[in-house]
């Protein structure tokens, strides 16, 4: 656990990178091509010297994917990826930035506590996904109960629209984590599952890849470009996840990730 | 586009001067703060008590560094949200601050008092936090310990790179420049 929060905030994903690369030929913004490079150093130099990326090292979200035939011994497996936060904050020399309370306010003084989310899953084994989650991009995260009479434009306006508003608080290149279906949580949970995929590898459905294309396109025909001083890369990529839904209901939830799109995986 | 070599504090004459979209490096002293700070520099200033540095032709980074490892300056230093401190920031750009640094537009409001009272607004790239530590080449806190990375530090910089947003003259490049490259 600690080496995952820790390996997740100093060394960048290979997919992240070849983004860069990719965007900054596209780029046509002689400012934005310019960010494109710095946020290329900036990943070698976090890498080489074994710093943070960035110094919002997130909230740990943690993903649990229990093999049902596993049996965790020896305590509670919530205290234990608690613990190892704890352990990888500290010794990683990641910034602490959680309150304890909503409104009262005052840092717990450890990243602690995650959060989790457990998928009980076929197997004998525990997959651990941490995906440090900066709060810049969280605020502009959103999500809406449209009705079903809206359809695909209807949600197409709502990605767009969530994207627009967000301009450049969540440090574009974001990546765009949607959520559609599923009650109000689910949704909302897909859109975060959204932004764990590998970069850029499409949905196996057909019609959503095609629908994560169309929206990449769009969105990057909005201008705001890197850090939202106007340019052709606004995003790096569109990831889509559905879940059937109440015949009364079209729920869509977009969950904004920054540049620094982090996450590392282990099975135990 | 060359760049601009300014050193704090800054002036009326030097950020007339200034545009947008030009490239700025800046050097001396920086005082960083983020929200808490700010909330606890307006009460001290609605107890009409002195703020902790002296404000007039300051800088303020909008920044909560990372710690530092054993041998580092400080840690991983990029700019946060500024749009979070424009309740705060007209009231201390009235009293003579010069510049902030952050990223993410600003409200009408500060819009407004950067034109009346000559002040700047430079965006910093948000996220190249281990590139811009670099050029942060001293630091410590004056006030607020207690609040952690959101404490006030003062920070010695060489050639800081920042890029004017928001300049006297009422421009703001996270319109103009998005103008520019909308195709839709």
């Amino acid at each position: 656990m600690a080496r995952l929060c820790i390996e997740a905030n100093y060394y960048l994903g290979s997919d992240v990178i070849r983004a860069f690369e990719r965007s900054r030929e596209e780029e046509s913004s002689l400012t934005g091509r310019d960010i494109l490079k710095q946020l290329l150093l900036n990943a070698k130099i976090a890498a080489d010297d074994r710093v943070p990326m960035c110094q919002d090292t997130g909230f740990a979200v943690v993903f649990l994917d229990l093999g049902q035939g596993v049996r965790i011994e020896g305590g509670s497996l919530y205290d234990a990826v608690n613990e190892g936060v704890r352990k990888g904050y500290t010794e990683g020399f990641l910034r602490k930035s959680i309150v304890g309370h909503p409104l009262k306010r005052i840092n717990t003084g450890d990243n602690t506590p995650a959060v989790i989310h457990t998928r009980v899953v076929p197997g004998d084994s525990l997959k651990i996904t941490v995906a440090p989650k900066g709060g810049g991009s969280e605020n502009m995260s959103a999500i809406r109960m449209l009705k079903p009479a809206e359809g695909l434009d209807g949600v197409k306006k709502f990605v767009l629209e969530t994207v627009k508003t967000a301009g450049p608080n969540p440090c574009p290149p974001i990546v765009v984590g949607v959520g559609i279906g599923g009650t109000f949580e689910k949704c909302a949970l897909l859109a975060k599952e959204a932004l764990i995929r590998e970069l850029g590898r499409p949905s196996p459905l057909p019609e959503i890849a095609a629908l994560e294309k169309d929206l990449l396109d769009e969105i990057n025909s909005l201008g705001i470009g890197p850090q939202g001083l106007g340019g052709r890369t606004t995003a790096l990529a569109v990831h889509i996840e559905i879940y059937p839904c109440h015949i009364a209901s079209l729920p869509v939830a977009v969950n904004i990730n920054c540049h620094a799109a982090r996450h590392k995986e282990a099975v135990l | 586009m060359p760049k601009i070599k300014l050193t704090t504090p800054l002036n009326d004459e030097t950020v007339e001067n200034l545009r947008i979209g030009q490239k700025v490096l800046l050097n001396g002293v920086l005082y960083t703060g983020r929200d808490a700070a700010h909330k606890k520099m307006i009460e001290l200033l609605d107890q009409g008590k002195p703020l902790p540095f002296e404000i007039k032709g300051q800088v303020i980074y909008y920044v909560g560094p990372s710690p530092a490892k054993p041998g580092q300056i400080i840690g991983s230093a990029g700019p946060t949200t500024s749009g979070r401190m424009d309740a705060y920031a007209p009231r201390l750009i009235a009293l003579g601050l010069k510049g902030m640094i952050g990223k993410g537009k600003r409200s009408p409001d500060v819009v407004r008092a950067i034109r009346q009272y000559k002040s700047v607004y430079f965006a910093a790239v948000g996220g190249a936090a281990a590139l811009i530590s670099r050029s942060i080449k001293k630091c410590r806190v004056i006030a607020y310990p207690e609040l952690g990375p959101e404490a006030v530090y003062e920070l010695c910089v060489e050639n800081f790179p920042v890029i004017v947003a928001n300049d006297t003259l009422g421009g703001d490049l996270y319109e103009e420049g998005v103008k520019i490259y909308a195709t839709k």
